[in-house]
């Protein structure tokens, strides 16, 4: 995909995320809506999967770490062909496949439940272990979100793959600089998150994590990377695309009523338009 | 028992799993720096590729077993049941437990045979713990025999498997060629008529000493050993409840939560029976031999044959 389609792609993903925290009446839009690009740009240029087939053995997997935004993952999943769009406001229903947070049994193309923050990176990193112990060459992707860092077991998990030198895989995070109880670095900063990184022996990019061009030269970087794990840290804005729940911890988990969905929706309508109209 | 052969189960695994090495090239075996302890060293030595160091970082370590399963691996990973039920219980109910994972959890040192190192390191809880996982199979091997075909079934049983090793040699009780095991299946050792003592583990062993001694008193004590506490095989433990009417349950481990409170779950439901949970009494350990401490806490065989005496007069 071009730039404009990655662009337009990113646009619906982020109408999915929307409509499936309203039709939930609950869920987590921020973080999702500031990751939509990043999850846009894995699963429709980077990664090597089939929704055909999700289970297909030389895949690339993905782990959603911070597991909150699974309505992220979900309408990217939906958009790409896994399941039909029209299932997501199921979202969190009694009954649907989309559970709150990713259950790897539940829903195709999940490839790890997770939920629980910190646990997701380190089963990443078995399975990037595992294709070196097998000497196959599918690559790993995790997100982990910047309040997700301040658990123990994030770093744990970073000085085995460095250690490792688990070069197919790479640790992604979403620096949108907000957490439940306010700004990450009020409440107890993980800065600087890429010396940490470098510490733990990761090669280190550091991208605006809602532009595509770099977000494009990040993951081409990562791959020709040898030797070392890659850590991108992305700079996003939380609710990235509906004004009013940009750069907002409140909405970090939070429903829009029909009112707040119809002006949320109307954003992205509107930002559609201007990007010339569907794919 | 003096002339009886005795064995750590902990040394049972580290063999089991070096013997299971060639027959399932998907084995891998993860450590958290314990390797030694553990006894994993000898398959490290066997299979060096397919053991993995994690250091001393037991959630990391679960987590990777699970991502290592999602990719077709059979991960064991060990560590002190401390660790590997206690620090770990939400990874292996999240990254396990929840999405049903093929992990095996080998847990060494448990219960208070752990010995000289004491309370902090004496794990009476594991058991309560995993039980409470859903899709979690709990088996508690009595001694080298059953411990060996224990790691073996757990390698061909598809779905997570916490196994529970002593750090302590314990008597050899089950090596005789018609010796078989069956996952859910628990075994009648000795048959009789006026009181049930179910055991598992290290207290096997102290019941059947214990039913030996009661004979002479003329109490005729049944002895069912319960290798796997999840599933439990509630109709041996209810056939045998309804034959004696008395049950006494025996176990290194806390009385809450364990093989006791298994088979009184069991028996309230399906056959109300009077029992006598012998085990921990809701009471940390402390440092000492672990002969003198499973004297102390009554888990010997003189301390499981007083304890039925006073239940049955």
């Amino acid at each position: 995909m071009n730039k404009l389609e990655l662009q337009k792609t990113a646009n619906e993903v982020r109408k999915g995320i929307v409509t499936a925290v309203h039709g939930a009446k609950a869920g987590h839009p921020g973080g999702s809506l500031s990751a939509a690009d990043i999850f846009t740009y894995l699963y429709f240029e980077e990664m090597n999967v089939d929704p055909k087939d999700p289970k297909k053995a030389d895949r690339d997997r993905f782990v959603l770490s911070k597991g909150h935004t699974a309505p992220g993952l979900y309408s990217t999943l939906a958009n790409r062909g896994y399941f039909p769009v029209e299932d997501l406001p199921t979202l969190r229903h009694l009954g649907s496949y989309l559970q709150g947070h990713p259950c790897m049994q539940e829903t195709p193309g999940v490839d790890m439940s997770s939920g629980s923050l910190g646990q997701g990176i380190s089963a990443a990193v078995g399975m990037a272990l595992a294709a070196k112990m097998d000497n196959r060459d599918y690559r790993v992707y995790t997100l982990l979100g910047d309040g997700e860092i301040q658990e123990g077991q994030v770093w744990e998990a970073s000085m085995f793959a460095g250690h490792r030198k688990l070069d197919n895989l790479v640790v992604i995070v979403d620096n949108n600089g907000l957490q439940i109880d306010g700004k990450i670095d009020d409440v107890c900063s993980p800065y600087p998150i890429d010396k940490k990184f470098e510490a733990f022996n990761f090669h280190v990019i550091n991208i605006d994590g809602n532009d595509f061009d770099q977000i494009d030269a990040a993951f081409k970087e990562a791959r020709a990377t040898k030797g070392m794990p890659t850590a991108i840290i992305c700079k996003t804005v939380k609710g990235k695309g509906v004004s009013f729940m940009e750069n907002s911890a409140g909405w970090h988990g939070k429903a829009p009523n029909d009112e707040e969905y119809a002006v949320a929706m109307a954003d992205l309508t509107k930002i559609g338009e201007e990007l010339g109209g569907a794919n | 028992m003096a002339d009886v052969k005795k064995i750590a189960t902990r040394e049972s695994y580290g063999n089991a799993l070096a013997e299971c090495g060639a027959d399932f090239p998907n084995l891998v075996v993860l450590d958290a720096d314990l390797a030694g302890a553990t006894k994993t060293g000898v398959f490290q030595k066997a299979f060096p590729d397919r053991h993995v160091d994690c250091g001393i970082a037991e959630c990391n370590m679960t987590g990777i077993a699970a991502g290592l399963a999602t990719c077709g691996k059979i991960p064991f990973i060990s560590s002190f049941a401390m660790f590997a039920a206690g620090r770990n219980f939400e990874q292996v109910r999240n990254s396990i437990g929840y999405p049903h994972l093929n992990v095996k959890i080998g847990a060494t040192h448990a219960g208070i045979t752990v010995g000289e190192d004491g309370a902090t390191h004496q794990c009476n809880e594991d058991v309560a713990l995993m039980r409470t996982v859903p899709g979690m199979t709990v088996v508690v091997p009595a001694d080298d025999v059953e411990a060996k075909a224990a790691v073996r079934a757990a390698i061909e049983f598809e779905g997570p498997v916490y196994l529970r090793f002593g750090r302590a040699a314990v008597p050899v009780i089950n090596d005789r060629p018609d010796y078989k095991f069956e996952l859910g299946k628990g075994v009648l050792l000795r048959e009789g008529k006026d009181v049930t003592i179910i055991a598992s583990g290290i207290t096997v062993a102290s019941a059947l000493e214990a039913a030996e001694k009661l004979e002479a008193d003329g109490i005729s004590a049944e002895v069912i050993n319960i290798h796997t506490i999840k599933p439990l095989d509630e109709e041996l433990v209810v056939a045998s409840a309804k034959k004696t009417g008395k049950v006494v349950t025996a176990e290194e481990h806390s009385v809450i939560g364990g093989l006791g409170s298994a088979v009184c779950d069991c028996l309230c439901e399906k056959c109300p029976t009077p029992v006598l949970k012998i085990g921990m009494q809701d009471v940390f350990g402390e440092s000492g031999s672990a002969g003198a401490l499973v004297e102390k806490y009554g888990l010997d065989g003189k301390g499981i044959y007083e304890s039925v005496k006073n239940f049955v007069k």
